[in-house]
């Protein structure tokens, strides 16, 4: 297996038959997972979303079946050599609790036989990765970490000796909502620089999404229900169940995976403060608007002001505020938001804070059924 | 022999006091030591079975129920007089405590633990000396002091099979009753094993502090 380049996975008929039990928990099971992209197996508790991931590692053997990872017959290597070259990281972290974090971390290096430096070096270019400063936290005990904490050193010891692929068991079940989210971010991040082969387990369907290069939709005996992007199965679900397990409000999930960089902006009147408030008016009403947008003499957004209130002799201080403002990076979940609250338009801004646009509420249903059209297929 | 205070009796037969102390602490711990070993491996191979560990503990306890007497007695035709019994006797009655121990710290480290170390690519032994065995250690040490403790009383009785240790005051006090300094000397052996046993126990808790990790010290 390359260490260095992305590799792919093949599962190919793949069953799993526990001893004792009559109906095998996973059922020729048959998919190709994409290398440099993760891939979410989301579906109820139960299905064998787990022991599908497992079988991966050869945590648990297959009864039948072949799985080739990067070209290479994962059932003919030996299991040790081949666990140490794919990360492993589960739900209660599974820390070692009388190893320090730098231990830890070292752990699987340490298996490889790679030199302390080297090791030392390792683990503090991990910690920084995950978002911990390696001086506080190299000398630590995990049970004197947070969960999160403990979660960011679980990952860390995962990709420690770089491997190319990275299986992720539930790894946020455990924590809070808000420090999952911070998590779900960082991994994104991660990713975004790593360009990892990642299976992720989930049975929350939002973190499929906010995660998932593409997301396979798991019925029972991990049966594939739909295996597609994120924005194909919220457009277009396979079926009922599928749609079901989507749940309610899937434009609005949608909204959370386009940017507002995905859509053509919409433009205001701009007018710089210096600019005397009966022009405004004029070219208000050549193009039929009823509202103006203030910029400072920076093009920064200040206030929107109404045609009645242009009466004066100046635009210093009049028209309400802009509150809300998004960026390019931001979600069309944030633009909508913004919309809502600002009750009108909401303002784009460029990476300086200055005027780039603004987002309609049309735009946005625009997009949503042009998706809709786009998958319907 | 005229009578004399027990201070007197311990200074004037110190030399034979301080090597028969010296003799029973060896015994008791080197008993410990070999039962440590074979309750360990004994513990390791049972601890994933239920039925394998409750048989395990089961035979242990059924030897602590046998009166050190009567089972010195029967080891002495099988293995003779002298250390061979006592050293026999005292290794089968610490096993319970550390079999039982050992079971208990294993069986209680946490699977998602061992599912991390199997997942990042440790082979079963490493699991079992790296990790399992490493968090069943406090466990392990505990059941170790208890076994002393028992053994260091146990020990003083191994004296009716001729072996080695402080037993041997106690016992010859008690057949000499009512002669000189008889009480003195079977206080002597008696205070003399108290004494060394609370001095063990203190070792045990620096040994407990020196080997045990900062990450799971209570
Ligand atoms: N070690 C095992 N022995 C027997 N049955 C098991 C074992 N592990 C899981 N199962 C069964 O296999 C099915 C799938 O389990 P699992 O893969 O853990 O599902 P999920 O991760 O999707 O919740 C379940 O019905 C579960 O009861
Ligand atoms: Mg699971």
């Amino acid at each position: 297996m390359p260490e260095q380049t992305s590799v792919g996975i093949e599962l190919a008929d793949v069953t799993k038959r526990y001893p004792g039990s009559r109906e095998p928990a996973v059922d020729g099971f048959t998919m190709t997972i994409n290398p440099g992209e993760t891939t979410i197996f989301v579906g109820p508790s139960g299905c064998g979303k787990t022991t599908t991931m497992r079988m991966i590692n050869r945590l648990i053997e297959p009864t039948s079946g072949r799985i080739v990872i990067g070209g290479d017959d994962a059932l003919s290597l030996d299991a040790d050599d081949l666990r140490r070259r794919i990360g492993y990281a589960i739900q209660q972290a599974g820390l070692f609790p009388h190893l320090t974090v730098a231990q830890n971390v070292g752990v699987v290096p340490g298996l490889l036989k790679w030199p302390k430096k080297r090791i030392e070096a390792r683990v503090e270019e991990m910690l920084s990765l995950v978002g911990l400063e390696p001086e506080e936290f190299l000398r630590r005990y995990p049970r004197q970490l947070s969960g999160g904490q403990q979660q960011r050193v679980g990952v860390a010891r995962a990709l420690a000796a770089d491997p190319p692929v990275l299986l992720m068991d539930e790894p946020f079940g455990a924590v809070d909502p808000i420090t999952r989210g911070n998590l779900q971010d960082e991994l994104l991040r991660l990713q975004a620089e790593l360009h990892k082969t990642i299976v992720f387990v989930t049975h929350d369907f939002d973190e499929a999404v906010k995660l998932g290069d593409r997301i396979a939709v798991l019925g029972d005996r991990s049966r594939i229900l739909q295996y597609d992007t994120p924005e194909a199965i919220l457009a277009n679900p396979a079926d009922d169940t599928v749609a079901g397990f989507v749940g309610a409000g899937a434009s609005l999930k949608q909204l959370t995976l386009l940017r507002v960089r995905d859509i053509v902006l919409g433009s205001a009147i701009t007018a710089s403060v210096e600019e005397a408030p009966s022009s405004v008016r004029q070219r208000m009403a050549t193009e039929g608007r009823k509202f103006a947008l203030v910029l400072d003499n920076r093009r920064r957004p200040l206030r929107w002001v109404h045609d009645r209130q242009l009466g004066g002799a100046s635009l210093a201080g009049i028209g309400r505020p802009v509150g809300d403002v998004v960026s390019t990076q931001s979600t069309l979940q944030d633009a909508l938001e913004a919309i809502l609250t600002e009750g009108g338009d909401a303002v784009v801004t460029g990476p300086r804070g200055e005027y780039a646009g603004t987002v309609q509420l049309d735009t946005v249903v625009a997009k949503i059924r042009e998706l809709r059209e786009e998958h319907q297929s | 022999m005229i009578k004399v205070s027990l201070w007197e009796f311990v200074t004037d037969r110190w030399p034979r006091l301080a090597a028969e102390a010296y003799q029973h602490a060896s015994v008791v711990i080197q008993c410990t030591l070999i039962a440590t070993l074979v309750g360990v491996l004994a513990g390791v191979a049972v601890y994933r079975s239920p039925i394998g560990s409750t048989i395990a503990t089961a035979l242990a306890s059924t030897i602590l129920t046998i009166p050190s007497f009567a089972l010195l007695g029967l080891l002495i035709p099988l293995v003779g007089l002298g250390v061979a019994p006592t050293v026999t006797a005292l290794v089968l009655y610490a096993l319970l405590p550390i079999v039982r121990n050992t079971i208990v710290g294993l069986g209680g480290v946490d699977s998602a633990v061992t599912d991390a170390a199997r997942g990042i690519g440790m082979n079963r032994m490493r699991v079992l000396t790296l990790v399992e065995l490493r968090l069943a250690w406090p466990a392990i040490l505990a059941g170790m002091r208890v076994a002393t403790q028992m053994l260091m009383g146990i020990a003083a009785i191994a004296a009716y099979a001729k072996g080695p240790g402080l037993g041997t005051e106690i016992f010859s006090g008690l057949n000499r009753a009512g002669a000189a300094n008889a009480v003195n000397q079977a206080l002597a052996g008696t205070l003399g094993i108290v004494l060394m046993a609370l001095l063990i126990d203190g070792l045990y808790l620096l040994v407990a502090r020196l080997t045990t990790s900062r990450g799971i010290r209570a």
